[in-house]
């Protein structure tokens, strides 16, 4: 468990990082965090020659409201959503869901970016973004390139980001008066990668859901919309029995991952389970 | 102060809280070359070719050896209950032409540091001719080799009349059960570093742990080499649980290396060889069968079980399958029983002793049985255990069946009286009200108890020297050994207690085989009972030496002086002599500069504590999903030498426990390929899935080996969570879906309750 030998840059700059990225494509790879690249180089699973270490550019530490999103750069770690970033629902969504991202010493170093980049089919916030609809920012020395996370996440591991690309920053969606969100999933221990999640954002007006979204993590390749699941509640009152509608249609929706640890059924019974949960809490929020 | 029965604190732990332990990683030589093991990725096949040609290429391979510069070295033998049919088992230190699971070590890579080792392992290229693979114990027989099959042999226990028991049974209640494999997993991987001198031709090897003086016989065995030009060093150790500091073969293998390439040899395991090379545990399938009267009393009981061997039979040869035929019957009469236990042979990692050894597997089978047996009859599980409870009365209670090679002699227990301390500890009725009240509400919760039996104290022998010196420092010399259990600590206030001194003037020395002849070692919750037993006989021949000196000085008959806090002198108020003063005129008497005392301690028999599980566990339905709310142990110690570091061994096994009935688990292909190569897959509990430990320590059953009282708390902690916790998921899912497998995985649970 020594990782192969490999090369070691740390650029200060954004600019010298892309120079970088763009001398060395292919073979470099962006440490950050390392939450995820440092176990696999450590397993010989990833060997990258050369390793682009981002984490002295000041520049990519940054987390603000600018207009109707929220900026988040790509050294911004998990822990700093800990206490909401933002007051409304956006930042009480995102405190609700870091809490279950690893641990306390993996939160102080994993970044919000990093995770993206990575796209582990059971991270947190890749279903996050998805479900909220966020933008990526994919920057090279050719210039910026926006992605939505619609368009993002493409396979196991595998996003729209380019081997020149440097994920710079995500924006999430401010999500403004009447939103209630909830996050809800189910792991074999605390910290644990989830077996299936869920996150919901609903629009509640009048008593009466306008706008409705659940996305599901763990179960398949990338996060999945669940948007049939989604539109049945459009329109109606909160309550079990549309939530318990949501939550069927939302375990039907996909074709699950198999492996040891759930078996097809079993994942969709976990859908079931996280999506109505994710919805109570919402409208307990 | 800090004599026998005080919460004193550990004597080891200043060095571990500051960071400056030595473990086996922290020992570094100069000239020191790193051991890398190439490893078997096949689970089973013949090694048609290994080419090293591109590996030794790499600037820093000193050398590459393969199965054939290690084929004149015997295979690794048998600590102990070894058999002869087991004989052809044994591993080789390297496959010879044959692989016989993932892992197993095939060629080794010596570099000038670990780093180039490991990118040299990668380039030894193993060509393997696949053979057939036997992933489970229950399989159809299949070969060994052409000579043998994979089932070396039966372990039968038995006694009474099983087929009478049958035919005067009213109700027959049957059970196939499973516990998985899992193992202890302890925080230091396994280490090693061998040193050979050529001036003076001895052999040293550092990172030894649990029985450095077998081990060392053993190495001396396999090399040729006369016992006196080898001797082993035990460090700090990060955790034992029975499964490191056994003989594994690149403990052999780096002694032979730092003989042949002339340097130091340094191996140490990482996490993913680990848990595919160091000992499993557990993974055996029972089938019980138990004749009942009318009125739950068990008449007679029959087991068969498969024990899933591993692919070799290591150092522990028989010793679980034993165990778990011997000591399956537990606290109860059974007044016939039968056991049959099928050792076999797969294509997995070997298997071996983990904390619980057969009992963690037979508390789990025989708790359960008793739970079916309430549930056949309508009765209170609690009742239906009450009534088949051997008396105190029939105490000490001679089953008339080995374990461990000692005749099984239940020494001294009161299995009723903890009962009824501990449901009186629990508010037992309070609490079933409570859990009732809740179910009617809708929760799935519910409470779960299981009784077992441990033992503790295997002989035949622990030796120990005392010395003292002129300052009152007393160091203690053992043939036992540390796994970081407290030994110094609790062996410290027994020579504390015996001669009348705090146990910070107490040294423990263990684990140096050059310091002491021969030694036991520490495993089987031997070790404060047998050495605390040598202590009281080496101690006595210290206080009468003192005492009579100071009878002489004080002008006193000696039997009216005692040893207390460092001062000898009457029991009454009177003239009295201090400890230095003392010592310094017995030791102007003989001209030395200390007083030595030894010591041999012998027992041919164990001595059986014993106690009884409570989980209270609540199951998220949907899921699958368990939680314990509350974990209980109730544990008859006979005498505590330090119930602070006794509870802590009982918290610590419970982890162990909980782990092995809702999380660990070691899964394989069908192919033989291990799943669980790293803490995302073997998934061990944290501090967020253990409940707070509640712990019932009692005196009422003390050991009737040695003077002392004493029986150990090694693996109380650990022996019935399995059972305890099946008992609670059963009683929270209204007795509707049985639990027969551990672990309790949320995916079998779920389908279990979806009927699926």
């Amino acid at each position: 468990m020594k990782p192969a030998a490999f090369d070691y840059h740390a650029p200060l700059t954004p600019e010298a990082a892309l120079a970088l990225l763009a001398t060395h494509g292919e073979d470099g790879k962006v440490l950050a965090g390392g939450q995820s690249l440092v176990p696999t180089m450590a397993f010989r699973l990833a060997r990258p020659a050369v390793l682009i270490d981002i984490n002295r550019i000041e520049a990519l530490n940054f987390c603000r409201p600018e207009g109707e999103v929220l900026r988040v750069g790509a050294l911004t770690r998990h822990a700093r959503f800990e206490t909401p970033v933002v007051t409304g629902p956006l930042g009480l969504l995102l405190a609700d869901v870091v809490r279950n991202i690893a641990h306390t010493p993996i939160r102080s170093r994993g970044t919000m970016c990093g995770s993206l980049a990575h796209a582990d089919p059971a991270s947190e916030w890749c279903c996050t973004a998805l479900t909220l609809g966020a933008t990526l920012v994919a920057a090279s020395t050719a210039g910026e390139r926006l992605i939505t996370a619609g368009d993002w996440f493409q396979s196991i591991f595998t996003t729209a980001l380019q081997p020149n690309e440097l994920l710079t920053e995500v924006r999430l969606p401010m999500l403004g008066s009447g939103w209630r969100c909830g996050f809800s999933e189910f792991n074999r221990r605390a910290g644990d990668f989830a077996l299936a999640m869920a996150v919901v954002a609903l629009q509640v007006e009048g008593g009466v859901i306008r706008e409705a979204r659940i996305g599901l993590g763990g179960v398949g390749a990338t996060p999945i919309l669940a948007a049939e699941a989604a539109a049945l509640l459009v329109g109606q009152s909160p309550g079990e029995v549309v939530w318990s509608e949501a939550a069927e249609r939302a375990a039907t929706c996909f074709e699950p991952t198999e492996d040891i640890n759930a078996t097809p059924e079993y994942r969709r019974d976990l859908v079931r389970a996280v999506v109505k949960r994710a919805l109570r809490k919402a409208v307990a929020t | 102060m800090g004599g026998i029965g005080a919460s004193v604190r550990r004597l080891e732990d200043p060095p571990l809280l500051r960071g400056t332990g030595c473990f086996a990683a922290d020992v570094n030589l100069p000239g020191q070359l790193h051991m890398r093991v190439v490893r078997a990725g096949l689970a089973h096949g013949r090694i048609l070719s290994i080419d090293t040609l591109a590996a030794a290429a790499i600037p820093g391979v000193v050398a590459i050896w393969t199965g054939a510069d290690v084929a004149s070295l015997p295979p690794i033998g048998f600590r102990q209950m070894g058999l002869t049919a087991l004989e052809p088992y044994r591993q080789p230190i390297l496959a010879q032409g044959v692989v016989r699971y993932v892992g197993e070590p095939v060629a080794l890579v010596f570099a000038e540091d670990p780093y180039v080792a490991e990118d040299a392992e990668e380039l030894v290229l193993v060509d393997i001719e696949e053979l057939p693979v036997i992933i489970r114990a229950t399989d159809p027989i299949g070969d060994f080799d052409a000579a043998h099959g994979t089932e070396p042999t039966i372990i039968r226990k038995e006694y009474g009349d099983v087929g009478a028991a049958f035919a005067a049974a009213t109700h027959v209640v049957e059970l196939d059960l499973i516990v998985g494999r899992h193992t202890g997993v302890p925080l230091e991987t396994r280490g090693a570093l061998a040193e050979f001198d050529d001036a003076t031709g001895m052999l040293r090897m550092h990172g030894a742990s649990k029985v450095p003086h077998a081990n060392r016989l053993a190495i001396a065995r396999m090399l040729d080499l006369p016992s006196e030009r080898l001797h082993l060093h035990e460090g700090h150790v990060g955790g034992g649980f029975g499964i490191r500091g056994e003989l594994y073969p690149e403990d052999v293998l780096v002694c032979l290396a730092a003989m042949r390439l002339g340097r130091p040899i340094k191996w140490i395991e990482d996490r993913r060889e680990h848990l595919m090379a160091a000992n499993h545990s557990r993974d055996q399938r029972h089938h019980i069968r138990a004749a009942v009267d009318a009125k739950g009393f068990v008449l007679g009981v029959e087991d068969t079980f498969f024990v899933d061997q591993g692919a070799y039979v290591r150092t522990h040869a028989s010793t679980v399958p034993d165990l778990a035929a011997g000591m399956l019957p537990g606290p109860y009469v059974f007044p016939a029983y039968a056991a049959a236990a099928h050792v076999r042979l797969t294509n997995k990692t070997p298997a071996g002793t983990y904390r619980a050894p057969g009992r963690f597997e037979g508390s789990f089978v025989r708790e359960r049985l008793m739970d079916a047996i309430a549930d056949r009859l309508g009765m209170d599980p609690v009742a239906v255990r009450r009534i088949n409870l051997i008396p105190s009365s029939a105490m000490p209670f001679d089953r008339g069946i080995d374990a461990l090679g000692t005749p099984l002699v239940y020494d001294s227990a009161d299995y009723a009286l903890l009962l009824d301390k501990f449901l009186r500890h629990l508010g037992y009725d309070a609490l079933q009200a409570r859990l009732a009240a809740r179910r009617a509400a809708g929760e799935h919760v519910g409470a779960g108890l299981a009784f077992f039996v441990e033992k503790s104290g295997l002989g035949p022998f622990d030796d120990v020297r005392l010395e003292l010196y002129e300052d009152g420092r007393v160091e203690l010399i053992t043939g036992v050994a540390s796994v970081g259990q407290g030994v110094d600590t609790s062996l410290a206030q027994i020579t504390a207690d015996q001669l009348g001194l705090s146990y910070e003037q107490v040294t423990v020395t263990h684990g140096q085989t050059d310091r002491i002849a021969r030694g036991m070692g520490a495993f089987a919750t031997r070790v404060t009972v047998m050495t605390g037993g040598a202590i009281v006989l080496a101690a006595a021949k210290l206080r009468q030496r003192l005492l009579a000196k100071a009878a002489e000085l004080l002008q006193q008959p000696m039997d009216s002086l005692q040893l207390r806090d460092g001062v000898a002198g009457p029991t009454t108020p009177g003239p009295a002599i201090a400890l230095p003063a003392l010592i310094t005129a017995c030791l102007a008497e003989d001209g030395t500069d200390r007083l030595t005392a030894e010591a041999t301690f012998e027992s041919g028999h164990m001595t059986y504590p014993y106690g009884i599980h409570l989980a209270v566990a609540r199951v998220d339905a949907e899921t699958g999903g368990v939680s314990l709310e509350r974990f209980a142990v109730a544990y008859d110690i006979g005498r505590a030498v330090n119930p602070l570091l006794v509870e802590g061994q009982i918290q610590g096994g419970a982890a162990q426990g909980i782990g092995g009935a809702l999380l660990e688990e070691f899964n394989y292909t069908d192919d033989g390929q291990p799943l669980s190569t790293s803490f995302a897959d073997y998934l061990m509990p944290s501090c967020a899935e253990m409940p707070p430990v509640d712990i019932l320590l009692t005196e009422d059953a003390p050991s009737r080996i040695g003077t002392l009282g004493v029986k150990g708390a090694g693996e109380g902690g650990t022996t019935a969570a399995g059972a305890a916790i099946a008992a609670a998921v059963d009683a929270a899912l209204g007795r509707r879906v049985p639990i027969t497998q551990l672990p309790i995985t949320p995916a079998r649970l779920r389908a279990a309750i979806a009927g699926r």
